[in-house]
């Protein structure tokens, strides 16, 4: 094992431990676990972005729509936990199917273009449809009980359960991303035309990642309706897109732990922010953008890795800033 | 009263033109947009902001300075293409040679800015800019009542977009901006000045957008959101139409304005998406877009 390795395992057994104990320290339940569900989110959204380059500005739509799917299932038809996010999971895998089939028709700034457009299509689908409440949302989901054993109505059950989700989210997006199946995905990446001289089926390669960044956001919307009781039409809102991006970049795109730092962040600026600015949350996180992509485009994560590089490898350039 | 499929002729017409109306807006701002992305390879998603601000301009001009709409329909522009030359030369110039996504990203964040910043500042509910004197009232075309305003607004757009297209294709100054698009390097080593032409550039094309938002601000609320709910729209028709010709962009913006107006007579429901609708079967049916030359 290299030290490298030995570091950051360390800091992932530590990280864990803090997991594990943060709602005994006194910190909120329900704000770590939107915290978590967002990470969930940035970090499937960065499965896309930074491992395959397609900037989706449509994330929102499954996020919000699988939240949707959920919260009905449970109010309109008392579904369990279990089955209601499945559902949501799986509309989320169908609309991701759809989205990345158009869109990876295009590609670069048309990329980002059409899954913009296709998120407004979805928020005015979610508007008008007769089944998520308009306005006003769909409010009191209950959370019941997973698989007949966990009380979700506890706080600390729930944390634990999101928790698990996180986690086990996490390592398969790790797993994803080893795998032969993650390597073409970025030999696509750096390279179009050479894959695709090399034989590979790169739209393939593409719409898998794209259902797949799909899906795991849907499990964060449907996760995070449960925690909060409520599916509103913000989950499903193109600024939702945004902070998403915002996340991810700001943690560090194409890193594994980078959009969870990002998450927290965005999330803990959001929380505590709006108390002391008021309104002004969306111009400062306008003027966070414009600093990320001005002066550490490889965000905080990258910027730290780039740094132990250096360290370790006096003279060498360490990893290339994404160009 | 004659009628088609059970609908009096003008209702229809009176949906058309204002479909008319919302296309001048399209063909406006995708027209700069093409303008934009043609010349540096950056997505504006700041468009709609520069949209916003135009009639920002033209609104608070009139109710602390006096401006009158004529004055502000110069003015405005001007005083937003400059702000954007400022945007150019501090922030966007350094992103040229990095992928395109950062240009994105950038005027992304600089749209959160001002849209965040004017709802703090004037709050969510839009005002109302008075239609000026001389074109209130409507022309009686017989079969149906043509409002003056927006026939002027129609009329407007369409010289202000050929104008600009036989700028760019037929003259000087336009075979120089398309020089530079081709090998910038090269242009430069003859002694034309690029830095200056990609920043006017930049400069003319939100100026383009801060027009719009002066011809609009009469006919919708002047409101901080207006230009994000716009400019996704325009994506839409940019895509549509193919980023790559002037003439498509403005020729799109059009019809998908009237093809929206059409759609809000027949189907009401559907006239929000309708947009979005066809852009997707423009992508099954011909990705590169309808004039696009990918």
């Amino acid at each position: 094992m290299n030290s490298a390795v030995r570091v950051s395992a360390v800091l992932y057994g530590l990280l864990a431990l803090l997991a594990l104990c943060l709602p005994w320290l006194g910190v909120y339940p329900v704000f770590l676990m939107k915290l978590l569900c967002f990470a969930m989110f940035a970090c499937a959204f960065n499965l896309l972005l930074g491992f395959g380059r397609m900037l989706s500005f449509g994330h929102a739509a499954f996020f919000g729509f699988a939240a949707y799917v959920t919260s009905w299932l449970v109010t309109a038809h008392g579904a369990g936990p279990a089955l209601a996010i499945a559902c949501g999971v799986a509309s989320a895998a169908v609309l991701g199917a759809v989205f990345g089939g158009l869109a990876i028709r295009r590609q670069g700034i048309y990329f980002a273009m059409i899954t913009l457009a296709l998120g407004q299509l979805v928020y005015f689908v979610c508007l008008e449809a007769p089944f998520t409440g308009g306005e006003n949302g769909l409010q009191g989901v209950p959370r019941g009980t997973l698989f007949g054993l966990l009380p979700l109505r506890s706080d600390m059950v729930m944390y634990y359960v999101v928790l698990a989700a996180f986690v086990a989210v996490f390592l398969f997006i790790r797993r994803v991303v080893h795998s032969p199946f993650g390597h073409v995905l970025r030999a696509i990446r750096e390279n179009e035309p050479r894959a695709i001289s090399l034989g590979y089926d790169i739209n393939r390669y593409k719409l898998l990642a794209f259902v797949l960044s799909a899906s795991l956001t849907g499990l964060a919307g449907s996760l995070n309706a449960l925690v909060l009781g409520f599916a509103t039409l913000s989950d499903v809102q193109g600024s939702t897109s945004g902070e998403v991006i915002l996340m991810t970049l700001l943690g560090g795109t194409g890193t594994f732990f980078g959009p969870v730092v990002g998450a927290a962040i965005v999330i803990t600026l959001q929380e505590y922010l709006s108390d002391v600015v008021g309104g002004w949350v969306t111009a400062i996180i306008g003027v966070i953008f414009v600093a990320c992509v001005l002066s550490f485009r490889r965000g905080i994560v990258g910027e730290l890795e780039a740094l132990r590089m250096r360290r370790t490898h006096p003279g060498a350039a360490g990893p290339a800033a994404p160009a | 009263m004659s009628t088609v499929l059970g609908i009096p002729v003008p209702v229809i017409l009176g949906q058309l033109t204002l479909g008319l109306v919302n296309g001048s807006f399209y063909a406006l701002l995708s027209l700069g947009l093409a303008v934009i992305f043609g010349m540096m390879g950056v997505v504006n998603f700041a468009h709609g902001a520069f949209y916003t601000l135009g009639a920002f301009a033209a609104l608070l001009g009139l109710q602390y300075l006096g401006i009158n709409y004529w004055v502000a329909l110069l003015l405005a522009p001007l005083a937003v293409g400059l702000l954007g030359v400022v945007v150019e030369r501090l922030l966007l110039r350094h992103l040229y040679g990095f992928d395109p996504l950062y240009g994105l990203l950038l005027t992304f964040g600089l749209a959160l800015i001002v849209e965040g910043s004017l709802h703090q500042v004037f709050g969510a509910s839009g005002q109302s800019y008075p239609v000026p004197e001389s074109l209130t009232g409507a022309l009686n075309l017989h079969f149906m009542f043509l409002p003056l305003y927006r026939a002027w607004v129609i009329l407007a757009s369409v010289v202000v977009c050929f104008s600009t297209w036989f700028l760019i294709e037929r003259t000087r100054l336009g075979a120089t901006l398309r020089a530079a698009t081709e090998n910038a390097a090269l242009l430069q080593a003859f002694g034309v000045n690029v830095p200056l032409l990609v920043a006017a550039t930049y400069g003319g094309g939100v100026a383009l957008a801060a027009l719009a938002g002066v011809l609009a601000s009469p006919v919708v609320l002047v409101n901080s959101h207006m230009g994000n709910e716009l400019v996704i729209v325009v994506f839409a028709v940019v895509v549509i139409g193919g980023m790559g010709s002037i003439l498509g962009a403005i020729v799109s913006g059009l019809m998908l304005g009237l093809i929206e107006g059409f759609t809000k007579v027949i189907y009401p429901e559907a006239s929000n998406i309708v947009v979005f609708v066809i852009m997707a079967l423009v992508l099954i049916l011909r990705p590169a877009g309808l004039f696009g030359r990918e």
